[in-house]
């Protein structure tokens, strides 16, 4: 995968994962060239579509937020949905019941949660339980430190 | 100092804001606030303020100020920091910038953390965006990873290895120790993610490749993908009831790369791919997503033929599915299987047809692509007209594709001459505009080589014009053919069906419309007006007619049209009695394959099969009684050479721009004179007589020269004299280009002083490519009955780096035995 766009019927960003380099400003060129197309997608079409020399795969959610891959020649596109289902299937039982305010109001776990269950644009844990169990673990930690500091400064 | 404010206080006030300047200014508030509080090295807020600059990022705000500070939360003891300091290092850093060299040490000491998530949160940093040279430092620290017993980390470390050989290929080898027993761990994790690095390692060295081979890497991924559909319920890794699909899918990929043209690896395959082929559940997307990747793999290697119509026959049955995901993959890879397996997947060919009836457009499209491929002579009657029809329904976007290639279906299995006029007769007007400009002269050149069609397409393109004549590539067709065969239109000949009753006016009627309207091109133009012009030797009532419309257009505003009207009634007037000769009926064209450009380069000389790549104009005027031998054409190849008209009957008179070419070369003294010829003999279209060979065998070592060398464009003429004609010097020019970049556009013209004639033929092409790997070659015939000393003003234009180019020189250094 060269990175994964959330985004909303508003084409307002809601969290964005890169696997290549890019300078911002060919990141900000390719998210606004992208948004646009898919949000020109009207519900009939597939889930797939051809720009520039990627594959795109995304999935319409909630009414409202669009979940946007983008993977190369060789990789299947149909288990690219699938990890986008799984990907939900994550935010879905942290959050219990996510929408899309939890992921505005919480980007920065959207993104803990992605990098337990991709790395490098590849699928590094295919058990549910595991991620899970692993971000647990790593907000228990958090909670340690904040807690072992004398001011309560959590950046929360 | 108040404390600065919480991250969820902050994305609460911004989205309060109403208008953008309001956020705007809420955004710059906060990022004053934040600088100001980074200045003062506050280490306890510091992550705070990061995570609000990352949402401030997101909401496309600049953020490089919080760099450091990233860094410095990465460095930090505490948990905290380290996961914002990273999550902003992965955001806000690139590998561009030098300061994430600096993560380097923190990254590396963080590999070796007690904790396991802090290694955990490096180890993803590094895969995610760490740097060649990052790459290179840690790359041991991350193969010590690999071999560690820790699942969560081990699992990690073979993703991170595979960054590193995406960015430093050499350090593959340093893993290869480390592969040996990943695939023995039960961790579906560590599985999935050693499949992705051995597929990394396969795919990028053969030497890998046929190390895997032999360390029997195939039974063991057999054996593995065996277990997981064995296996019973597993709600660990179960999705929709198949076990761990995602696993499932990486090793079927894998063992496409093993397989591929190795015969062993595919036969130990071949139960395994079988079985999952037939046993997957296909109510779901789950199950689809394996079975896809099991068909792609089956098609790659060298599975028996059972095998392969398993696999197509899934392709099959996805067409069919009410999934249009599905319909869209099977598409895709019956597109990939159509050269190889044909047959196969001409079976399903009634339910790709109706795929162009899909409403969505990336599978219309593909169902195209495989409609065409699945065109052959039994069925293309059929498929035309499907294709016809889907012609005329389509997005404009597919138009010009559909169109191109009904064409080359056509003309590869048209079962009849009329049904191959008809259908393109259909294509023109249905697609008119659509059509590529290259089809016209490949239509124009389809239609004279059907000789007995001539009067029945003359007909039935009239007709199509009659009601609309905005489609320029079917007027132009239709003019070029008015052109030819309006005496055919006019005395009511066709064969094929009921014959029109036409007049000449009524004909001279329609072509002048096109000249006069609004809608018609210029080149569209000057198609009717030479049109207009063939008809004087075909009509007989109306050449009164004829010759007011062309003598109207010679005040033209439009250079083109005033320039053949110019020539045309010149040959009213002074050269009618050549009228006949030159606008006679065009013989059947060569169609010659062509690689360079397509336009039809205006010549009016004979071409030359070896040297050329152009398409050759139609050679067919006749030569007059008496040939003569080289034709006056100062200045030969046309200045806009996208001309693609037929050069039918353009006379050899210079035009008006070659004149300033000539100016001083006035050796005679007598002032140059408007457009008429600039030399004794009459001027003749053609060298004459096919049978004479251009270049003639007296080489006789006369010496090249460069005639020209400026600016990294070297132009060399090389010599030779004809054998037949001692006052005929063939001097063919080549054009090399030294710069780094290609010269484009290129025209060569040259003129000559009075007393000589020039012919210049077609160029072989019109791009000179950089770094003198390759030269436009152009033959140029010179005539020089007084013997005299030859001189010649050339002028050169192309496109260089951008910009428009033009030189004009003089060549003086002609050797000797060129001339005498």
């Amino acid at each position: 995968m060269q990175f994964m766009l959330l985004f909303s019927r508003q084409g307002k960003l809601r969290l964005q994962k890169w696997y290549v380099p890019l300078s911002d400003k060919e990141k900000k060129k390719i998210t606004r060239e992208l948004v646009q197309t898919v949000l020109a997608r009207k519900p009939k079409m597939c889930s797939f579509l051809e720009w520039r020399d990627l594959k795109i795969v995304y999935k319409r959610l909630y009414a409202s937020l669009y979940f946007c891959c983008a993977i190369e020649d060789q990789d299947n596109e149909l288990i690219t949905l699938e990890i986008i289902h799984r990907y939900v299937e994550l935010l879905d039982k942290y959050f219990g019941s996510v929408c899309e305010l939890d992921i505005i109001f919480n980007f920065e776990k959207a993104y803990f949660i992605l990098d337990e269950f991709l790395l490098g644009g590849e699928v590094q844990e295919t058990s549910k339980k595991n991620v899970l169990k692993a971000i647990e673990q790593a907000d228990l930690l958090q909670e340690v430190s904040n807690s072992t500091s004398l001011a309560e400064v959590s950046y929360r | 100092m108040p404390a600065p404010i919480r991250l969820r206080e902050l994305i609460r006030t911004i989205r309060t804001a109403r208008t953008q300047a309001e956020e705007r200014e809420m955004i710059q508030k906060e990022c004053a606030a934040i600088r100001s509080s980074f200045r003062e090295e506050d280490n306890t807020y510091r992550c705070r303020n990061v995570a609000k600059l990352l949402y401030m990022h997101m909401l496309g705000y600049p953020a490089h100020f919080g760099q450091l500070e990233c860094l410095k939360l990465i460095a930090s003891q505490k948990f905290t920091d380290k996961r914002i300091g990273y999550l902003g290092a992965m955001l806000l850093l690139d590998e561009r910038q030098d300061v994430h060299l600096l993560m380097t040490n923190c990254i590396k000491n963080d590999l070796n953390h007690s904790t396991q998530y802090v290694q955990g949160l490096a180890l993803c940093t590094l895969g995610c965006m760490g740097s060649s040279e990052m790459c290179r430092d840690l790359a041991g620290e991350v193969e010590k990873l690999l071999k560690t017993s820790n699942s969560y980390l081990r699992k990690k470390a073979a993703l991170c290895a595979v960054h590193v050989i995406r960015k430093v290929p050499e350090l593959m080898e340093m893993f290869l120790p480390a592969t040996k027993n990943l695939l023995n761990e039960k961790n579906h994790g560590v599985l999935h993610t050693s499949v992705v690095l051995l597929t990394e390692m396969c795919e990028r060295s053969p030497d890998m490749l046929a190390h895997f081979r032999k360390v029997s890497l195939v039974p063991q991924l057999v054996r593995i993908l065996k277990n997981l559909i064995m296996s019973g319920y597993s709600p660990e890794h179960d999705v929709s009831g198949i076990s761990d699909p995602f696993l499932q899918v990486r090793i079927l990929r894998l063992l496409r790369i093993l397989g591929r043209n190795d015969d062993d690896s595919s036969e130990a395959m071949n139960d395994i791919l079988a079985q999952v082929a037939t046993n997957t559940e296909t109510s779901k997307n789950v199950g689809n997503a394996i079975l896809y990747e099991t068909v792609l793999t089956i098609m790659d290697i060298k599975s028996e033929s059972g095998l392969r119509v398993l696999a197509i026959n899934i392709l099959g049955r996805f067409l069919l599915n009410n999934d249009k995901n599905i319909r869209y993959v099977a598409l895709t890879s019956l597109l990939k299987t159509v050269q190889t397996d044909h047959n196969a997947v001409q079976r399903h060919r009634s339910t790709i047809v109706d795929c162009l009836k899909d409403l969505d457009v990336s599978i219309k499209r593909r169902a195209m692509e495989l409609s065409f491929a699945l065109v052959n002579g039994n069925n293309v009657r059929g498929m035309m007209k499907e294709l016809l029809y889907f012609l005329d329904s389509c997005e404009p976007e597919f138009k010009a594709d559909c169109a191109s290639g009904i064409f080359l279906a056509a003309e590869k299995y048209a079962p009849s001459k009329r049904w191959h006029i008809d259908t393109i007769m259909r294509v023109l007007t249905t697609a008119g505009s659509y059509v590529r400009d290259d089809a016209v002269p490949n239509l124009i050149q389809l239609i004279t080589n059907s000789v007995e069609m001539h009067a029945y397409t003359v007909q039935r393109l009239y007709k199509a014009i009659l009601g609309d004549y905005s489609q320029q590539p079917l007027v132009q067709v239709a003019s070029w053919c008015i052109g030819e065969y309006g005496d055919l239109l006019v005395s009511g000949q066709c064969e094929e069906e009921e014959p029109i009753q036409v007049t000449e006016d009524e004909v001279l009627d329609i072509l002048e419309s096109v000249l006069i309207s609004n809608m018609s091109a210029s080149v569209t133009r000057g198609y009717a007006l030479t049109a207009i012009m063939k008809l004087s030797t075909r009509f007989t009532c109306t050449v009164n007619r004829i010759k007011k419309v062309v003598s109207i257009y010679g005040s033209s505003i439009d250079v083109e049209l005033q320039q053949r009207a110019v020539e045309y009634n010149a040959l009213f007037k002074k050269y009618d009695h050549m009228r006949p000769a030159l606008l006679e009926r065009m013989p059947v064209m060569e169609k010659v394959t062509t690689n360079g450009p397509t336009e039809i380069v205006q010549t009016n000389g004979e071409t030359e099969p070896a040297v050329l790549e152009t398409k050759p104009p139609p050679s067919g005027l006749q030569p007059a009684s008496e040939a003569n031998d080289l034709l006056d054409l100062l200045g030969g190849s046309d200045i806009t050479p996208v001309i693609p008209t037929a050069p039918t009957s353009k006379p050899a008179f210079a035009g008006g721009e070659l004149l300033d070419l000539l100016g001083d070369l006035n050796l005679t003294g007598s002032p140059v004179s408007a457009p008429a010829p600039q030399i004794a003999q009459p001027p003749f279209l053609l060298d004459g007589l096919p049978s004479q060979p251009l270049f003639n065998d007296i080489a006789a070592g006369i010496p090249s020269i460069t005639a020209y060398n400026k600016n990294g464009l070297k132009i060399d003429f090389t010599f030779e004299r004809s054998n037949t004609n001692p006052s005929v010097t063939v001097i063919t020019i080549q054009a090399s280009n030294s710069t780094e970049l290609d010269m484009t556009d290129f025209v060569f013209q040259a003129a000559v002083p009075k007393t000589f004639q020039l012919q210049l033929l077609s160029p072989s092409s019109s791009v000179i490519p950089a770094f003198n790997s390759g030269t436009i070659t152009q033959v140029i015939k010179v005539l020089n009955p007084q013997k005299q000393q030859l001189r010649m003003r050339i002028k050169l234009t192309y496109n260089h780096k951008g910009s428009a180019m033009q030189d004009l020189a003089e060549v003086n250094n002609f050797p000797p035995q060129s001339w005498q």
